[in-house]
């Protein structure tokens, strides 16, 4: 008989035996660690994924400020630049004016030396030519200047039209008085002499105020209340005066541009 | 000549004997229990666990992942008793390497025990997943005629399934055992391998047919 059925009892025992062993041993704690070991790798992945998710947010985020922080820069710069425009413009507009400033106050300066200049020249040479005249008409024909200025400037008021005389008959009665005034000091001749061409001229008697004002350079005037008669060798030196500005003025100009 | 280890009698009493059938099983249960314990008293949840862990956990996803394929849902349920008669079978084939060992497996007994396990566990199954009712009503489809055709059928099937796993063992035993005393070493080793792959195939077809056999008792289709 191959079936002991002894054997076939034991060995049905052993089995069941074995599955409960294997059971209690094997398959429960195999199986248990595997949920855990699952239930850890979802509970990783779903931290993963939470992560990456949280990632993904920072990145937008991140993205978003840096895009707002371009657009800020972008217009940072630009206001910037226009007020770094504007501030150039106003600076250089500034540094025009004080340059212009500068140079308008340079020409008046110049001209201001150049009128000077230009009337030191003109007294200068009045002064040289009164000289040089006086001497010639001295060495020459033996003749004073000073004779010949007072023949000339009595024959000027013994000259006047008939509108000039009255108006100087009328400021003589106002004034009652006459101002002399010569660039030298007349002799009584001389003094005299003119009395009595003003004298014989107006018809009337005054009293007569001799002074010496050597700024006249040669010459005579007469004055009575703002009305004058006059007589100098200004009128002669005028073309030469108005060479020599011209020169001048020619020169100042070239330093103006420059 | 010897045909079965139950004829190796150790010890005997009356109708209680101790046999090389009942000896080895002791040892391999022994050593199976012993050994899941061993392994699996530092069983690690972590993500690196320890080489013979990762073996065992290899084989009890395999277990469960042939049960899932071959139809039952719930593998879990049916885990201990298909899972252990795959491994208890795998073992004692598997073992034919050592020497002086006679597998228990090619004594008609053992494997008329595991196949009265079957026998037993396909309506226990079957009642626990669709009801008594349920489970005897399998008997009537598709008509009441094929009633004595299943009662025929799960007891040919439970004598099959214990002359297969018999016939197979048994056979790669005995022509090992008579190659030795009339060929030289080299063939008898090719028939030890050849022995051992039979051993593995039919402890897979043993473990698959039960599987099969409970799937439908659970289905309510029969076999």
């Amino acid at each position: 008989m191959l079936i002991d059925w002894f054997t076939v009892i034991a060995q049905i025992i052993n089995f069941l035996i074995l599955v409960w062993l294997l059971k209690r041993y094997l398959y429960t704690p195999i199986l248990k660690a595997l949920d855990v070991r699952e239930k850890k790798v979802a509970s990783q992945l779903k931290d993963a994924e939470k992560a990456k998710s949280e990632a993904q947010n920072e990145k937008c985020e991140f993205q978003r400020k840096n895009d707002d922080f371009d657009k800020e820069r972008k217009n940072l710069f630009a206001k910037v630049s226009g007020e770094a425009a504007d501030e150039q413009k106003r600076l250089f507009n500034e540094a025009r004016d004080e340059v212009e400033s500068f140079r308008l106050k340079q020409l008046e300066s110049l001209k201001s030396e150049y009128r000077n200049l230009n009337q030191e020249i003109a007294l200068k040479t009045q002064q040289e030519i009164f000289a040089i005249a006086k001497k010639t008409l001295s060495d020459l024909a033996n003749i004073k200047l000073e004779d010949s200025i007072a023949e000339i400037f009595i024959e000027q008021v013994s000259n006047l039209s008939g509108e000039e005389k009255n108006l100087l008959a009328s400021a003589i009665k106002s004034s009652r008085q006459v101002r002399l005034q010569s660039v030298f000091e007349l002799l009584p001749a001389q003094r005299a002499a003119i009395e009595l061409a003003v004298e014989k001229k107006l018809a009337i008697e005054t009293e007569f105020k001799f002074e010496t004002v050597p700024e006249l350079v040669s010459g005579i005037e007469l004055i009575a209340d703002g009305y004058k008669v006059s007589w100098n060798i200004a009128d002669y030196i005028s073309s030469l005066e108005k060479s020599v500005g011209g020169l001048i003025e020619k020169k100042t100009k070239n330093l103006t541009e420059e | 000549m010897r045909l079965s280890p139950d004829e190796i009698i150790f010890w005997q009493y009356g109708f209680i004997k101790l046999n090389a059938t009942i000896s080895i099983t002791w040892v391999l249960m022994i050593v199976m229990g012993v050994g899941s314990k061993f392994i699996t008293r530092r069983i690690s949840c972590d993500m690196h666990v320890s080489r013979w862990q990762n073996l065992l956990e290899v084989v009890v996803i395999s277990i469960k992942k042939q049960i899932e394929d071959v139809g039952l849902s719930q593998s879990e349920r049916y885990m201990g008793f298909l899972g252990t008669l795959f491994l208890f079978l795998f073992t004692a084939n598997i073992c034919t390497i050592l020497p002086f060992y006679e597998p228990p497996t090619s004594s008609l007994s053992t494997t008329a025990a595991l196949a009265i396990c079957v026998f037993v566990s396909v309506p226990f199954f079957g009642i626990l997943k669709q009801g008594l009712c349920g489970y005897l009503q399998s008997y009537l489809r598709p008509t009441f005629i094929m009633l004595p055709f299943h009662v025929i059928s799960e007891f040919t099937r439970t004598v099959a399934l214990a002359v297969r796993l018999f016939g197979n063992m048994m056979s790669g035993v005995m022509i090992v055992a008579i190659l030795l005393t009339i060929t030289p070493f080299f063939f008898p080793i090719f028939m030890s391998l050849l022995g051992l792959l039979i051993g593995t195939v039919q402890a897979y077809i043993f473990s698959v047919l039960a599987t099969v056999f409970i799937a439908a008792a659970t289905r309510g289709g029969g076999e």
